[in-house]
C-alpha cells in the first residue's frame, strides 16, 4: 500500500480512556525497565517516585522512557519487548511500586543537536488519569547545555526545575514527578498533537 | 503464556483500594444520580468553554473529570507547556515479529483448555491523522473475562476465574495497519466510584504511533451497551462523536460461521492538520 493519504478523510481521532486500575498483569513485562543491560559500561539507574496532589505516592502508575543513542540519535533496534541481553533500544517500561517508585538502567543519552540539552522522554499513565502525561527529565550535570536549550529557556523559571533529573549518590539521576499541586511538574502539549 | 496462578511480586499497580473496587469499612453512598447530574454538569462546562473559546470540544478527556473520583489529585492545576518535538519523539521503538509471536494475537488458545464465554474477533486499522497506515506497531490489549473477572490480584469482584483464559493479547500491525485479534468477549464489572457503579464492557488498548508524541492507551466498548449513559470513565470524553469513536461496530463480514462473531474497530492516533487546535492558554513564558 503506498505510504500516501488515502482519500476518504477526515480522519477524527480516537480519544484516550485511564489506564485503569488492572493493567499489573498485561502492561509490564520481564526486562522492560532494562533499557540497558546492568552491565553496560554506561549504564544508569533513572529512577524517582511518582507523587498526588496530596503529596503521597501514587501505587499504581506506569511510566514509559524513550531517548536517543549516547550521540543523541534515535535507536531504531528492534529487541525493547525480548531484550537480548545487550542492545540498548531507549524505550523502557515499568509499574511504579506500592511505594510509588519506579526505577530503569538505562545509559544517558546524548544532545540531538549543539543548541539542545540531552533528555529523556517520560510518558505517565495511572488510574484516575483520564489522558497519559508526557514530561521531560534533562540532567542536571549539564548546566551549560540546559542553559542554551530553547525548550527549557520556554520554561517559567520557577518551574523549570522540575524537568531537572538530580543526580544522586550511586551515579544515576533521580526524576520525581509531581501530578499535582507543590512542585507540579511540568507536563508537555507537543504541537500538532491534540491535547 | 502466562500463568493464571502466578505470582506478581514486583507488580503492585491497582493497589490502593479505597478508590476503586474496594472500599475500606463499607460500601460508597454516592449515588449513581449525583453522579450522573455531575457529569451533566462538566460537561456543560466544557463545551461552554469550548464555545467562549471559539474551539471545537476537545477529542480528549479533560484530565480534571471530578464524577471519575480518582481523578481528583492526580490532574495536574497547571496548562501543559507547548513544546516543539524534538526528533526522538517523531518516532517510535522499532517493534517487530521477534518481539511479538504470531499466537499472542488469539487470547483464547494461551491454556490447555477453551476459555468460557462468547468467542470474538475485533480488528481493524490503526490509522495517522493523514490516513497513514501505522505499520510494524505494537498493539496491546487486556481485558476482564466473560463473568468481569480480571486476573489481577487485587481485583476483588466475587465472579469467577476462568482457568483457561488471562486477558492479555498483544500483535505488530500489518502493512496496512491492520490488526486482528481473538477473544472472549469481557463482561461488565462493578467498580467502587460510587453505588452500584458498573463500567460497560470493554478491552484496554495500548498503541504505538510511527512518532512517539502519537502514542495512546485507551478502551474499546461494544455496541449498544446500556451502562453507557452511567459510566464516569465513558463519559469523561465530552464530545459524544468522539465518545461513539470507541465502539467497535458489529461486522458480520468479519463474523466466521460456526466460530466466532466479529466486531470492527479503526483506531485513529492524531489529529490532523485539519482537526489540530490551538491550546488554550498554552502556558509559554
Ligand atoms: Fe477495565
Amino acid at each position: 500500500m503506498p505510504d500516501t493519504p488515502s482519500p476518504q478523510g477526515p480522519f477524527l481521532q480516537t480519544p484516550s480512556q485511564t489506564v485503569g486500575p488492572f493493567f499489573g498483569y498485561a502492561l509490564p513485562y520481564p526486562g522492560g525497565p532494562d533499557v540497558a543491560p546492568p552491565w553496560h559500561p554506561d549504564a544508569v539507574r533513572f529512577h524517582g517516585t511518582v507523587y498526588d496532589g496530596a503529596g503521597d505516592p501514587v501505587p499504581d502508575a506506569v511510566v514509559e522512557i524513550w531517548h536517543a543513542d549516547a550521540a543523541g540519535r534515535p535507536i531504531a533496534v528492534r529487541g525493547s519487548l525480548e531484550r537480548d541481553g545487550h542492545g540498548v533500544t531507549g524505550f523502557g517500561r515499568t509499574a511504579v511500586d506500592r511505594d510509588g517508585h519506579y526505577a530503569f538502567t538505562t545509559i544517558k543519552p546524548g544532545a540531538a543537536r549543539p543548541d539542545a540539552a540531552p533528555h529523556v522522554l517520560v510518558t505517565v499513565f495511572a488510574r484516575g488519569l483520564t489522558h497519559h502525561l508526557f514530561t521531560r527529565a534533562y540532567f542536571a550535570d549539564e548546566d551549560e547545555r540546559n542553559a542554551r536549550d530553547p525548550f527549557l529557556a520556554s520554561v517559567d523559571a520557577s518551574r523549570r526545575g522540575t524537568l531537572i533529573a538530580e543526580a544522586d549518590a550511586s551515579g544515576g539521576y533521580r526524576f520525581d514527578i509531581r501530578l499535582q499541586g507543590d512542585g507540579e511538574t511540568v507536563f508537555l502539549q507537543f504541537e500538532g498533537v491534540a491535547r | 503464556m502466562t500463568d493464571i496462578d502466578r505470582d506478581e511480586p514486583e507488580i503492585h499497580a491497582g493497589l490502593e483500594p479505597a478508590a476503586d473496587r474496594v472500599v475500606v469499612g463499607g460500601q460508597p453512598t454516592l449515588e449513581q444520580a449525583t453522579i450522573s447530574a455531575e457529569i451533566a454538569e462538566r460537561h456543560r462546562a466544557v463545551r461552554e468553554d469550548a464555545s467562549a473559546a471559539g474551539r471545537a470540544v476537545p477529542v480528549h478527556p479533560p484530565r480534571d473529570f471530578a464524577p471519575y473520583r480518582s481523578t481528583t489529585l492526580r490532574h495536574p492545576t497547571h496548562e501543559l507547556v507547548r513544546a516543539h518535538p524534538e526528533e526522538i519523539e517523531l518516532v517510535s521503538p522499532a517493534f517487530g515479529h521477534t518481539d511479538v509471536a504470531a499466537e499472542e494475537g488469539d487470547l483464547t488458545i494461551q491454556h490447555t483448555g477453551e476459555p468460557l464465554g462468547e468467542r470474538i474477533i475485533v480488528t481493524g486499522r490503526i490509522l495517522d491523522g493523514d490516513g497513514r497506515p501505522v505499520r510494524n506497531q505494537l498493539v496491546e490489549i487486556w481485558q476482564a473475562n466473560a463473568a468481569g473477572r480480571y486476573v489481577h490480584k487485587r481485583d476483588q469482584h466475587p465472579a469467577p476465574l476462568d482457568p483457561n483464559f488471562t486477558g492479555v493479547g498483544r500483535v505488530i500491525t500489518g502493512d496496512d495497519g491492520g490488526y486482528r485479534l481473538t477473544t472472549i468477549k469481557p463482561g461488565a464489572y462493578p467498580w467502587k466510584n460510587h453505588r452500584n457503579a458498573w463500567r460497560p464492557a470493554h478491552i484496554h488498548f495500548s498503541f504505538f504511533g510511527s512518532a512517539f508524541t502519537q502514542r495512546l492507551i485507551t478502551q474499546m466498548y461494544f455496541p449498544g451497551d446500556p451502562l453507557f449513559a452511567l459510566d464516569p470513565i465513558y463519559q469523561s470524553i465530552v464530545d459524544p462523536a468522539a465518545r461513539e469513536r470507541l465502539v467497535a461496530r458489529y461486522d458480520h463480514d468479519v463474523s466466521e460461521p460456526e466460530w466466532a462473531l466479529g466486531y470492527r474497530w479503526d483506531v485513529v492516533l492524531t489529529g490532523s492538520r485539519a482537526t489540530w487546535m490551538e491550546p488554550e492558554d498554552a502556558d509559554h513564558a
